[in-house]
């Protein structure tokens, strides 16, 4: 392992490219998170119809790892369930913390395993995850 | 011996720098955050704890009375050091984010009220702020800050009408943490002092590379660490002219800050003592004593030429790196650099250059307002020490290069 690993094509490409980083007009959960040890933010919107993501955004502050992992999670949520999208970030949590090799269900989540071996760039990778959480846990907003 | 001799010579007193990171040898720019310790202070703690291990004060045994002894002469290297008139003037406590929060506690209790001002600046680090907002939240008093430019200095065109009627107290950086900038703390004293209001040093950056009087600068309290002064963490300095000291009550109570103890009534000792309570780090304050004397038999002359060439070859080296950008660029400041790269976290860049070796601080820095004000998340950030030499300039060249090409790679 090492910082080629970290820093695959992948990631270099959602990091300084990132996809659905936009606010989402319509959106009926949102929630802002915040890593106070570095002060990366994001901000996750996510429209759910009947227990389906149907979509979901971002816009953030942050580096290369936590741009390109809420990116790769916009991509992989998109048109999932609420109960299928809880699996993945289980799944993608145990990738970072164990030493086991990816499933394929996590797709390109898969290249964020260099993360491990980097612990203080853990909660990068995890941050925009944690906030789509704590994003569905809002109320949903009518307004 | 010529400087390069004489600084490789100091950094064979440091074992620390002989670390290899990830097979790379370690090559350390986080001077900042705390320096490197050299072999005569780890030495110093090891065999006062190996040989005289003791409490301080009030001891009648041998152990305790050379502690005791070696405590306080540490005091008077200190008192030295900064020029204060008294030794009692020289408060140990843990380090500058203590003294910041004993004076703004003791200080404060005494002398802020409601709708008094306390006056900072936008670079202050989190710890001269914090304990202030605290104080504010505690009275109802209020924060008023001193701007700065763009260059990273204090814009001090409205500081006469910042100091006000109720303006309490300045608290204010000697040097700036993430910057570098030496502030004109001489020229601010004197423009509160005609106002008869106190002022607060912030020494953490200074004290470790520049000679500091307190009595030619006038302050009413100076503070500082001594694990950015080469010495251990868990040791620091308030220096406090007598008259503030004395009339200022009590910060923590306990063992050793009292003359006298009844149910009714309490008797607090004298001067530095009354500041003192509890058991303090003994190691640690004489380990800072073995510090001075490890400083005090170096060239200053030739460490303070040799920061200064070391700073102007990194800003010539770094200043030839694609999409670089200072933050800070006062004519009057020392070696601390903080930048960024175009498109490129500085966490990024910290992670890429760890992977090499090299030991840089990357984010705020504890200066969320300043970031703010360059509107930033954070910077990557180099600060040099003495040891620090050419070559360490390089390697962090070569790591920045590195960094830029793992980012562009793709868009080749």
């Amino acid at each position: 392992m090492n910082i080629d690993d970290l820093y695959q094509e992948l990631i270099i490409d959602h990091g300084t490219d990132p996809r659905n980083c936009h606010v989402l007009n319509n959106a009926n959960h949102e929630f802002e998170g915040f890593n106070p040890l570095c002060g990366d933010k994001v901000h996750v919107y996510v429209l759910v119809e009947n227990d389906i993501i149907s979509d979901v955004s971002f816009t953030n502050k942050g580096c290369a790892i936590s741009t390109a992992s809420a990116s790769i999670m916009t991509e992989i949520l998109k048109g999932k369930t609420i109960n299928a999208a809880q699996d993945i970030f289980k799944q993608f949590q145990h990738l970072l913390t164990s030493e086991e090799a990816a499933g394929a269900s996590l797709g390109k989540l898969a290249a964020l395993v260099g993360v491990r071996k980097f612990p203080s760039r853990v909660k990068c990778a995890t941050l925009a995850w944690h906030t789509f959480q704590q994003a569905l846990n809002v109320r949903e907003n009518h307004g | 011996m010529d400087t390069n001799s004489y600084i490789a010579k100091i950094r064979s007193n440091f074992p620390a720098l002989n670390t290899k990171v990830n097979n790379h040898p370690l090559i350390y720019l986080d001077n900042a955050a705390t320096s490197q310790k050299p072999q005569q202070v780890i030495d110093a703690i090891s065999k006062y704890y190996a040989t005289i291990n003791s409490n301080i004060h009030r001891g009648v045994h041998f152990l305790s009375e050379t502690a005791t002894e070696i405590y306080e002469q540490t005091r008077q290297k200190i008192q030295n050091t900064i020029n204060a008139k008294f030794s009692q003037e020289c408060i140990f406590v843990r380090g500058t984010t203590e003294a910041i929060n004993l004076v703004a506690s003791s200080f404060g209790q005494k002398f802020v009220q409601q709708r008094d001002e306390i006056l900072i600046s936008v670079m202050e680090h989190h710890s001269n702020i914090v304990p202030w907002k605290l104080l504010c939240e505690r009275t109802g008093a209020k924060l008023t800050i001193i701007p700065i430019t763009e260059t990273g200095e204090l814009d001090l065109t409205g500081l006469d009408a910042l100091l006000k009627p109720n303006t309490k107290i300045v608290a204010i950086s000697h040097v700036s943490n993430s910057l570098g900038t030496i502030n004109p703390i001489k020229q601010i004293i004197q423009q509160a002092h005609a106002k008869n209001i106190p002022v607060l040093i912030d020494g953490a950056q200074a004290l470790p590379h520049l000679k500091v009087d307190v009595q030619d600068l006038d302050c009413d309290f100076y503070v500082g660490s001594a694990h950015k002064c080469y010495a251990p963490m868990g040791a620091g300095l308030l220096y406090g002219k007598r008259a503030w000291l004395e009339k200022m009550p009590p910060y923590q109570g306990g063992g050793n800050m009292i003359l006298q103890v009844t149910f009714d009534k309490i008797t607090y000792n004298e001067l530095p003592y009354k500041f003192e309570a509890g058991t303090p780090s003994v190691a640690d304050v004489i380990g800072w004593g073995a510090a001075i004397d490890y400083l005090q038999q170096l060239d200053y002359a030739i460490i303070a030429q040799h920061e200064h060439d070391l700073y102007a070859y990194a800003m010539q080296k770094l200043s030839a790196i694609d999409g670089i950008k200072f933050y800070g660029k006062a004519k009057n400041k020392i070696g601390i650099i903080s930048f960024t790269l175009e498109n490129i976290h500085p966490h990024d860049i910290g992670t890429i250059a760890n992977e090499y070796g090299v030991a840089i601080r990357t984010g705020h820095h504890c200066n969320m307002p300043l970031m703010d004000f360059f509107g930033i998340p954070g910077t990557a950030r180099a600060s040099l020490a003495m040891y620090n030499v050419n070559s360490d300039i390089d390697q962090l060249c070569w790591v920045l290069n590195k960094t830029q090409q793992i980012f562009h790679r793709h868009q080749k």
